[in-house]
């Protein structure tokens, strides 16, 4: 065990990765000699050379084209996007090539690629480096959404992404690219794709959250604890496609109260769907209506704003006593 | 400091070997086998009669919108000719003659026309990507593949065609930057027929050739007479040598003509006249290629009939193949097959959503 940053757990999964299978391939700007932007992929280029990690012109859609290519041709590319407000540069390489594939070639020809991106508010960054945009990529079929919410899930999740044989969209929060470390195992550890798990058991409300939301999310299940004696049982999605409603729909039918917390916008949201679900398999358990704590239905303010648009623990607490109070 | 004139590469060369009265270029032409010559003709022939073949089916409603390449035989056929097995083809949507010579089956492609997904199945052992309906978009996958074929150390290329509209995305430009920036092994094919559905060639970009484009990027480009095979043949042929050899890409230009619609849903009175499709009649591929072959002694009238014949049975047999299917009851649950390796929780409930909906219809 070491403990580490999510952008120390990242490299530590692309290394490991790289060392095993030398057709996972990393590309994109500024990943080789500078080692990303974050650094997630410092080191790689001295490690494993300038083919693996590989410096790209600056073309958003000729990254995702290319990689493609490459993973048709049956290597493993790595992409990564400098920030997810550029990815769509490159949406249409995603939705109507990478996501197809498969299905259009009847299965001869499969796209076993991983396209990273740095995404979310919250580091006081320029504009179009702070959407959470996860639906467009969670709505389009023959995609894989992932989110991870430390340094320990963020590794075994991205280690799990490469193995994919599908297309995988892995969304990394950078507002916790270093806000803290966790120990991470030195071996090999991976999770499966597609399922929830849960980040603190309760019995009298369920929250669902997921990336940098946890933190808000466990910190207003911890102040109901101990000012409300409310025991929150907490959700963490990590994949946000394909959604795992097992876990939070049963835990509906226990706690009867839903607060679901993401910062993606609301209309459409991730939320919406989650609810949906649960109106579906869990409705006769409800006790009060569903909240979602939400980003807004706008465009991500600058950064003087950024802390009135993203949700917080106060916010989240707000709507689960609501909750509570039906 | 002084103000001056900068000698950057800007040598576009054209190509044509035959002529469209079919006379040859004895200086230029290339040194093939008369059994190559007549394989030529024969796809032409057989992309020709399958392309007319499948407007009359579009016509009777026995099958539903697709793209002719009637006029595009010899850019198809002669590009696709220099590529071995191992090679990638990378199509858009107007290669079918090409793309029956690499092995895509008449069946295959009658039924991914006839709105059937199987007709998209690209048989194993064929290095075909599918047909690729987004403009320009398919030019970055060869540059994938391509690089691939360069870290793996395989002396491969990919060759991707696409029209004289893709020359105005972005993933063209990008596509041919990468492939510079790279020197990956990799053949752009730009089938310049004229027409971007209702866009004359003029108002589609203000360069004087399209084969210029490739310039800027670091990649040579040749503009040659699309219309003749031994030219497209000669361009590509050298172009893979080049690839092959590590040199990187080359942008080929086959300065063609759509003689039919874009697509059947297509009426091409409202924005062509048709002087200028006459025009381009008389520069017809096919032709000039049969009179070249028969100066040289390796066909005549009655070769051509017999051919005509065997090619007319190979299409009737392939069209009563693929209707034999398109007969049948569809199996609709067939389309949840093959998006993800793993069916998804929600797709399998989705499946027998459906599966439960058409059983109560059935009963």
């Amino acid at each position: 065990m070491t403990r580490m940053t999510m952008v120390q757990a990242l490299n530590l999964a692309l290394t490991q990765e790289m060392e095993k299978d030398d057709s996972v391939i990393v590309l994109g700007e500024d990943v080789g000699l500078d080692g990303g932007v974050f650094r997630v992929t410092d080191g790689l280029l001295e490690a494993y050379g300038e083919n693996r990690a590989l410096d790209t012109p600056l073309g958003e859609a000729g990254i995702v084209g290319m990689a493609i290519g490459m993973a048709v041709y049956g290597l493993k590319p790595v992409a990564e996007m400098q920030f997810s407000g550029f990815i769509y540069q490159a949406f249409h390489h995603i939705e109507q090539h990478a996501a197809r594939m498969r299905w259009r070639s009847r299965g001869r020809f499969t796209v076993p690629m991983v396209i990273r991106a740095p995404y979310a508010a919250g580091v006081r960054a320029l504009e179009h480096h702070s959407e959470s945009r996860e639906a467009y990529f969670a709505h389009t079929p023959g995609l894989k959404m992932v989110i991870p919410s430390g340094p320990r899930n963020a590794r075994a999740l991205l280690v799990a992404a490469i193995r994919d044989p599908d297309p995988v969209i892995f969304f990394e929060p950078k507002s916790i690219y270093r806000a803290f470390r966790e120990e991470v195992p030195d071996e090999e550890e991976v999770m499966e794709i597609g399922r929830s798990v849960i980040a603190r058991e309760g019995k009298d409300l369920t929250m669902v959250s997921y990336g940098a939301m946890m933190r808000p999310t466990l910190a207003a299940a911890e102040t109901l604890a101990e000012e409300d004696g409310v025991e929150a049982e907490v959700i963490d999605l990590l994949t946000i496609s394909p959604l795992d409603d097992t876990l939070f729909t049963e835990s509906v039918r226990k706690t009867g109260r839903l607060v679901i917390v993401h910062e993606a916008h609301r209309s459409f949201g991730p939320g919406a769907e989650i609810a949906a679900r649960v109106m579906d398999k869990s409705f006769w358990y409800l006790e009060a209506p569903i909240k979602r704590v939400t980003g807004f239905d706008i465009v991500v303010p600058l950064f003087a704003r950024e802390q009135a648009y993203l949700p917080d623990a106060d916010r989240v607490l707000r709507a689960a006593r609501e909750t509570l109070s039906v | 400091m002084p103000r001056e004139v900068m000698e950057i590469p800007n040598r576009v060369e054209h190509l044509a070997i035959l002529d469209p009265e079919g006379q040859v270029d004895s200086e230029l032409e290339p040194d093939l086998s008369d059994e190559f010559l007549l394989e030529l003709h024969r796809w032409m022939l057989l992309g020709r009669r399958f392309d007319e073949r499948m407007l009359r089916l579009q016509r009777q409603g026995r099958i539903g919108t697709f793209p002719p390449i009637k006029g595009q035989e010899a850019a198809n056929v002669g590009a696709t000719a220099v590529l071995r097995e191992s090679d990638w083809m990378v199509v858009a949507f107007r290669e079918a003659a090409g793309e029956l010579m690499r092995g895509r089956s008449m069946e295959d492609l009658l039924l991914y026309y006839g709105g059937y997904n199987e007709g998209g199945f690209v048989p194993e052992g064929v290095n075909n990507l599918p047909t690729s309906i987004p403009v320009g978009s398919q030019t970055l996958h060869a540059v994938g593949l391509s690089w691939g074929m360069k870290y793996r150390d395989k002396d491969d290329v990919a060759m991707v065609f696409f029209g004289d509209g893709a020359t105005s995305q972005g993933d063209f430009h990008e596509a041919l930057n990468f492939a510079g920036v790279y020197k990956t092994p990799v053949v752009f094919v730009c089938q310049n027929n004229q027409w971007a559905i209702s866009l004359p060639r003029a108002k589609q970009t203000a360069s004087e050739t399209l084969a210029q484009k490739a310039l800027a990027h670091g990649v040579p480009g040749i503009q040659v007479d699309g219309n003749d095979v031994l030219a497209v043949y000669v361009a590509a042929q050298e172009a893979v040598d080049r690839a092959r050899a590590g040199e990187g890409a080359t942008l080929i230009e086959a300065v063609t003509y759509r003689m039919s619609v874009h697509t059947t849903a297509d009426d091409p009175k409202r924005y062509r006249t048709d002087d200028e499709v006459d025009s381009w009649e008389a520069r017809d591929p096919i032709r000039r290629f049969q009179i070249y072959l028969k100066a040289k002694g390796l066909l005549d009238d009655e070769t051509i009939a017999t051919l005509e014949e065997e090619i007319d049975q190979q299409i009737r047999e392939a069209v009563e193949r693929a209707e034999a299917i398109m007969s049948e009851p569809v199996d609709a649950l067939q389309m949840f097959d093959h998006l993800y390796a793993d069916e998804t929780p929600a797709l399998r409930e989705q499946r027998q959503e459906l599966a439960d909906e058409l059983q109560g219809k059935e009963a």
